[in-house]
């Protein structure tokens, strides 16, 4: 069995993927992640998973295309420009 | 530290490198790759612990650890015939590995409460490593408790625990091997 290993590098911090160990049931994994990545002070904590645990999903769907819904989605400046122009106020802006 | 103090130490110390070196010998063969990684730091670990009590009982005597692990005669060795083997089936160095931490534990506990403060605190740091070691081998000895090879192995090798004095024909085979590079050099040569 693949498991999955989440290593936390000091107290609060958040968990982060180490790596993944091959183990015949959960106490051997326990001992090999323990062995891998614990065993140096590198860790505080480690979280083992086994893979089939793991939910993935992989695909966002965005069929109505809300891409405001996004960071990246709502370019202010270009708004603001277009905004700017139509109300003539572009030049005042640009005076301060 | 009496001389008793230092025949028990050079005991535990030749016991833990000649087990380290059987040990390492499984190093890119062990059945698994993690286990590879589990086993191979397990016989670092051993080595790393003769060296820790030979320096203990070099600096007593006014040699090195150097001296002490290597050049001796294979005869002069205080090490467990157990410890000696080259086992080369699994089921075997899972047995001696269970046997031996089991005994060490034993060992280590007499140790801890030595009134010597530089033995009892050498015992209690080898020990903190010693619990990784008990652990992997209480699982794999859970794991193979019913396998008649297993059982078979543990049978065989148990005796060899208290066989001491006496050495089997492959402790002077091993020695040879890992004394040669140091007697490539002339005695004295700084490495």
């Amino acid at each position: 069995m693949i498991y999955e290993v989440f290593r936390q590098e000091r107290k609060g911090q958040p968990f982060q993927h180490a790596g993944s160990v091959e183990a015949a049931d959960d106490r051997f994994a326990d001992v090999y992640a323990r062995e891998q990545y614990g065993r140096r002070g590198e860790s505080t904590a480690l979280w083992i998973v086994p893979r089939s645990a793991v939910m993935e999903i992989h695909e966002f769907v965005d069929e109505l295309n809300r891409n405001y819904h996004r960071v990246d989605g709502y370019p202010l400046k270009e708004k603001l420009k277009e905004a700017r122009e139509r109300t003539g106020t572009a030049a005042a802006a640009g005076d301060r | 530290m009496n001389e008793q103090e230092q025949q028990l130490l050079l005991e535990i110390a030749d016991d833990e490198l000649i087990l380290g070196w059987r040990d390492s010998e499984w190093t890119g063969i062990a059945p698994l790759l993690e286990e590879d990684v589990a086993f191979s730091s397990i016989a670092q670990n051993e080595i790393g612990h003769a060296r820790a009590l030979y320096e203990l009982v070099a600096r007593e005597r006014g040699i090195t650890a150097d001296e002490l692990a290597f050049d001796r005669t294979p005869d002069e060795y205080r090490c467990a015939q157990i410890v000696e083997l080259r086992l080369l089936d699994w089921e075997k160095t899972i047995a001696r590995h269970y046997l031996y931490e089991e005994a060490d534990e034993k060992r280590l506990a007499r140790l801890k409460g030595s009134e010597n403060a530089e033995i009892a605190g050498l015992a209690a740091k080898v020990d903190r490593e010693e619990v990784y070691h008990r652990m992997h081998a209480q699982m794999w000895h859970d794991r193979l408790q019913e396998e008649p090879r297993y059982i078979a192995a543990l049978a065989e090798l148990r005796p060899l625990l208290e066989q001491r004095g006496e050495h089997t024909s492959e402790l002077p085979e091993l020695w040879e091997e890992m004394t040669m590079v140091r007697r490539s050099q002339p005695a004295g040569t700084k490495w």
